[in-house]
């Protein structure tokens, strides 16, 4: 099989599910999704846990089965046709889906062999493959001693053993540091410039806003926004102001200010100076700044962004996506 | 150099996309192939951490020097009488006992995100188990030969001969891979390795107990005698016994041990794969 060859050739989806839904006990984990995915795009599903993104690629793996709805995966129905679908995805999971008592290598030979290679030309590919991703030096190491950055390396690695068709990658950057991340980055745009489908999972906006062509926000197991980057951020307007005031005990007084020149409720920030409100138009905010000058609210900094995805997510929901939801075992 | 992040600037995107360009996946592996692979992961984990032949070096030597030397003057006259029937019955002990570190294994591995990789993979969805079990087995041939050399050592000496030992080898190790199966079950089952243990051991202490291991069962009480004498670990014994020292009348007792293993892989194997394969 030729990858992805006949997904393209006639324009079909490379995922495309109806409904998909998936209950555990009382809870809605996912409820009624439908996700359109083009080939040879990055999808990125956007949540913050608990959100049922986990659940709903797991479904795309053939992990868990759906209670209600379909999802076709490069053509096959994930329930009636598992094995074809499992014959030509990859899937990197949200813990690092290597065997930590092995050596990268070891690990790689593993994987190599139950795709149907003979051990020696898995080995082969193992090393050209941990060449590739920088862990030539830690081939004969145990993983367990990996840092986090190079355990997700040889992860992608062993996930792209055989150039899969269709990739998915459960919140690959979670917990990495920045340097780590940028490479795991640069890792996916690289595999798409060849002709890969990625779907991933993050509930980092920065991320979905960097790697995906289009994204779908989830919350509480359904969709509640789907669009290109852009379009997402053209929902809450033109952007938003941020101020840090001088005396952090002044910060809902500035708020009020903002509030009333703005015409939009303020937000308090993580930082206890900080606060920001949506702006529809920039003289607004200048008016804004202004009147907070006037009413001796000193100010540390201001600037006038565009919007974040965080604020998108905010405008969508109500509530920030980094607030991390209660029922994280439904992830 | 060690490894550490530094060699990360080795990492280059030209390297990397051509490691992308290469063949198609091969045709799948065989059930066999697929398995003998999961069976050398288990074989490399011996290797990486040598602390978990503890349990098949360790302790067959202890249970046979203390078995011999703390009954064998008041049971059988002196250590060497009793070690010619205590040996195959020790030996059929330890090795059921052992069994059930492959629960407890199995429990600890399945947490860890590579099951998800496996799962996912287009092979025979029992490999994995299978191939677990085959490296079992060869821990338990370890610590047969340990332990079959250290009776010698001792004393010990099957008339049966070298074929008649093989045979009963052969036959232990066929029904320890069939119980092994039950510890599979718990393994997925349970939520801790610990949980597994104990349940494992509830079900071990009267079967290898109530048995004709350690003793004749002609001086137990009759309910007692009724569970000893159907307990598959005495038809073991019995027929292990009978091969090695090559006496007679223990076709019967071959006869249920392969009906019992027979029995335990019908139930327990399916059983186990449809909690393998479900949702966790």
């Amino acid at each position: 099989m030729t990858r992805g060859m006949g997904v393209e050739a006639n324009g079909a989806l490379a995922i495309e599910t109806e409904g998909l839904a998936k209950y555990f006990g009382e809870t809605r984990a996912v409820d009624g999704i439908d996700l359109a995915v083009r080939p040879g795009s990055v999808f990125g599903v956007l949540g913050p846990n608990g959100a049922g993104k986990t659940t709903t690629l797991r479904m795309l793996a053939t992990l868990l089965r759906p209670d209600a709805g379909t999802a076709r995966v490069l053509g096959h129905d994930v329930v009636a046709d598992a094995d074809a679908v499992r014959s030509s995805v990859s899937l990197t999971g949200q813990f690092a889906s290597v065997d930590e008592e092995l050596t990268g290598r070891e690990n790689l030979i593993l994987i190599g062999r139950l795709l149907g290679f003979p051990h020696r030309a898995a080995d082969e590919r193992g090393a050209e493959l941990l060449d590739a991703f920088g862990l030539a030096d830690a081939a004969g190491k145990l993983v367990k001693d990996y840092s986090g950055g190079m355990r997700r390396r040889l992860d992608i690695a062993a996930s792209i053993f055989t150039t899969p068709p269709l990739l998915f990658l459960d919140e690959p950057t979670t917990g990495l540091d920045p340097r780590s991340r940028n490479q795991v980055w640069e890792i996916v745009r690289v595999l798409v410039a060849e002709g890969a489908t990625v779907l991933l999972t993050t509930q980092y906006l920065d991320e979905a806003d960097q790697l995906a062509d289009r994204i779908a926000i989830i919350d509480h197991g359904k969709v509640i926004a789907e669009g290109t980057s852009g379009e997402l951020k053209a929902l809450v307007g033109s952007g938003s102001l941020h101020v840090r005031v001088l005396d952090p005990d002044q910060r809902s007084e500035a708020g009020r200010i903002l509030t009333a020149a703005l015409g939009t409720p303020f937000q308090l920030e993580s930082d206890p100076a900080a606060i920001s409100a949506q702006v529809s138009d920039p003289e607004l905010a200048a008016k804004a700044l202004a009147e907070l000058a006037r009413c001796c609210v000193p100010l540390a900094e201001f600037s006038l962004g565009q919007p974040s995805l965080d604020e998108v997510f905010l405008a969508l929901t109500g509530h920030p996506a980094e607030d991390t939801a209660p029922t994280e075992d439904a992830a | 150099m060690t490894a550490t992040e530094t060699q990360s600037d080795l990492f280059e995107v030209t390297a990397l996309r051509s490691a992308l360009h290469t063949q198609a996946r091969p045709h799948r592996p065989t059930a066999l192939a697929a398995s003998l692979s999961f069976a050398w992961r288990a074989l490399l984990k011996i290797k990486h951490v040598p602390m978990q032949l503890f349990d098949v070096t360790v302790f067959p030597i202890m249970f046979v020097l203390l078995f011999t030397y703390l009954f064998g003057g008041a049971l059988a006259g002196s250590p060497r009488e009793y070690l010619q029937d205590l040996l195959p019955g020790i030996l059929v002990m330890t090795v059921a006992w052992i069994t059930i570190y492959t629960g407890m294994g199995l429990n600890t591995d399945i947490s860890k995100g590579v099951f998800d990789r496996f799962r996912s993979l287009p092979i025979w969805r029992p490999a994995l188990l299978v191939g677990m079990l085959l490296a079992d087995v060869a821990r338990y041939t370890m610590a047969t030969v340990i332990m079959l050399a250290l009776g010698i050592a001792l004393g010990f000496r099957p008339d049966g001969g070298p074929l008649g030992v093989v045979a009963a080898v052969g036959l232990l190790l066929l029904f320890s891979f069939s119980l092994s199966w039950i510890w599979t079950l718990l393994g997925l089952r349970m939520q801790t390795p610990e949980a597994v243990m104990q349940a494992s051991m509830t079900v071990m202490f009267p079967l290898t107990f109530a048995s004709n291991v350690y003793v004749d069962p002609s001086t137990m009480p009759g309910w007692v005698q009724a569970f000893v004498n159907h307990n598959p670990i005495t038809h073991l014994t019995t027929a292990a016994r009978g091969l090695m020292h090559g006496t007679t009348g223990y076709w019967d007792e071959i006869g249920w041990v392969l009906l019992w293993s027979a029995a335990l892989v019908a139930i327990f194997a399916p059983l186990t794969m449809r909690l393998y394969n479900s949702e966790r």
